[in-house]
């Protein structure tokens, strides 16, 4: 009987734990631990929803521009979609030529070659380069790897002016070999994205390759670039976005018309044509934003990993 | 030996395009020299006209400043904020982060013409969608008191990679943190406060170093959208310095305002790292 007796207050308190559990109605609304509820999931879509019509408004907006006809592009309240649609503005954004300009193409032939130029060389180099750091011992190493991140913290300005003076010695100013030469040597940010990755390849795979013989330049070619494909992609990328977008070094090097990169070309639109063809400027904005847009939705994961592939730990 | 062979490369770079620019750099901004005559020895009068006679100087560096100050902190609550909203369980992850990562890949100088395009006074999507809904529009880009905060919302669009940074930092956060913490019974803002923003320090530490180095070089968005203007509210340092070096071709005294922004983001960054002791928090113990 005593067993019982003590038994009959357990469930009691069993019970009133039942009564204070959430109801399935709350549970629905607030949610859990395991689920959330609609009130949590509501107010999260109803943010990423704003929020995100926030960050395209602007691509709409470019859009719907480079869209219309020339007429509508002056009328107010503006049309909200084009109609007609012009798909022939892009065509003609890419070839016509303001004044004695070139054509848009001409502008971006200049800025492919700048742009390959900088992907396959600093890919090259710096890997090379985090190559040494990542695998091979020699006196000075992290002296020199910590001269190498602290570059990092060097504003352009700090190197632009003499960077100029050597090239206008050089006669070479208004070409685009400035644009090109100085990313034959690696860069700093590259060297250290490629040595965190390449230190995460595990050494037998060296040690396997001395045992056979191979030289150092063997292992790097056929075993470090191989494995690091995907560090590789990232490291190309954001290259390619870099060269593609960069700025201020065509700036202060080139002169003429005919050597402008593209961000010359729209950042002297702006300038140059006061009372602009707004729907042509979209257009040729959009064409130059293009192949990095492509490139991003084709390869989102080397972005993404580009950005991660350092351990903010390490 | 063959190491050395190696990392050649970068050595030969740095001498002719880093290392001897910033001694040359560092030598110039101690001489006058416009390019033409040859350099006249100046003492540090670049650097005390700087102070006293360049009022321009004093402008660019205080829009920088407040450039800097506003913009990066802000940018950070967003982009973290939008990571933790990512990190939820949510459906169609992929286009969420794509629709906010996407502006990092645009170039500052198309992104600069977009927003002009979007601030203009009359034709732009911004005022024309106050007057939908029935907001008076303003002149963003030629008000002096607004200018400044038109580029730094600007600059807000561009927030996409340290948002990835930070989700990628929370999607790496040992679980078992939160399964001890609401066994305890701890409510959301507890566990964000104790769990979530110090494992996220080293990212945070991380993000907003980088945010300065990136924001107080800033100079293709004036240089598009506002040419400096008006009334020199939007002169950053990058401006007044490209100004003074390729048009007044004032190579010497540019070279001292490099020196000058050097010191700006080494002293914003020797500041970070001198609190990141107090609030950084590294998985196993300090370093």
């Amino acid at each position: 009987m005593v067993v019982g007796n003590e038994a009959v207050p357990t469930t009691e308190r069993l019970h009133s734990v039942a009564h204070t559990r959430p109801s399935r109605l709350r549970i629905i609304l607030i949610g859990n631990r395991f689920q959330p509820g609609l009130i949590r999931l509501f107010a999260i879509y109803a943010i990423l929803v704003v929020s995100a019509f926030l960050f395209l408004v602007p691509f709409y907006w470019m859009v719907n521009t480079a869209l219309k006809p020339a007429n509508q592009v002056f009328t107010l309240p503006p049309t909200w979609i084009p109609k007609p649609v012009m798909w022939s503005n892009f065509l003609t954004a890419f070839t016509i030529q303001y004044e004695t300009d070139p054509p848009v193409y001409n502008y971006a032939l200049n800025t492919a070659i700048v742009t390959v130029n900088g992907v396959v060389s600093t890919l090259f180099t710096s890997a090379l380069v985090a190559y040494a750091f990542a695998r091979l011992e020699f006196p000075g190493k992290n002296v020199i790897f910590l001269g190498i991140l602290s570059t990092l913290m060097i504003p352009f300005a700090v190197v632009m002016v003499p960077q100029f003076i050597i090239w206008q010695r050089l006669n070479w100013l208004d070409t685009l070999w400035p644009l090109m030469i100085p990313h034959w040597f690696g860069s700093a940010w590259n060297i250290f994205l490629l040595r965190q990755f390449f230190m995460t390849i595990p050494r037998e795979y060296d040690e396997a390759a001395i045992l056979d013989g191979a030289s150092r330049w063997h292992i790097f070619i056929r075993i470090i670039l191989p494995l690091s494909k995907p560090a590789l992609a990232a490291v190309a990328v954001f290259a390619f976005v870099f060269f593609w977008n960069d700025f201020l070094g065509p700036l202060i090097i080139l002169s003429t018309p005919e050597n402008f990169t593209l961000t010359m070309f729209l950042a002297n639109f702006n300038v140059a044509y006061r009372g602009t063809p707004w729907h042509l400027f979209m257009a040729a904005a959009l064409i130059i934003i293009l192949p990095c847009l492509i490139l991003f939705f084709f390869s989102q994961n080397a972005f993404l990993k580009g950005i991660t592939v350092t351990d903010l730990k390490g | 030996m063959v190491a050395y062979a190696f990392i050649l490369p970068w050595v030969v770079g740095f001498i002719l395009f880093v290392g001897g620019p910033i001694v040359a750099s560092f030598v110039l901004s101690f001489f006058r020299w416009k390019m033409i005559a040859p350099p006249r020895f100046y003492g540090l009068t670049h650097y005390i006209n700087m102070f006293t006679t360049d009022e321009l100087f004093r402008t660019s560096i205080w829009v920088t400043f407040k450039f800097v100050l506003i913009s990066v902190p802000i940018g950070q609550v967003l982009s973290l904020g939008l990571a933790l909203l990512l990190n939820q369980r949510i459906r169609l992850l992929g286009f969420w982060r794509s629709a906010f990562y996407l502006p990092a890949v645009v170039s500052g100088v198309a992104g600069s013409v977009i927003w002009v395009w979007m601030y203009h006074v009359e034709l732009g999507i911004v005022n024309n969608g106050l007057a939908l809904v029935g907001l008076e529009g303003r002149n963003w880009l030629y008000d002096r008191e607004l200018v400044l905060g038109s580029l730094i919302v600007k600059s807000l669009w561009n927030i996409g990679i340290p948002m990835v940074i930070y989700l990628a930092a929370l999607q790496g956060m040992p679980q078992q943190l939160y399964e001890a913490a609401d066994i305890d019974g701890s409510g959301e803002v507890s566990k964000f406060l104790a769990i979530t923003l110090p494992m996220l320090s080293p990212a945070i530490f991380f993000n907003v170093v980088m945010g300065i180095i990136a924001s107080v070089q800033t100079f293709a968005e004036p240089y598009v959208m506002t040419k400096g203007g008006p009334d020199n509210a939007t002169l950053f340092l990058g401006l007044h310095l490209y100004n003074n070096a390729f048009h007044y071709l004032k190579m010497g005294y540019a070279s001292a305002m490099a020196w000058i922004m050097f010191l700006l983001i080494f002293g914003l960054t020797v500041f970070q790292f001198g609190l990141a002791g107090r609030w950084v928090y590294y998985e196993g113990g300090a370093r």
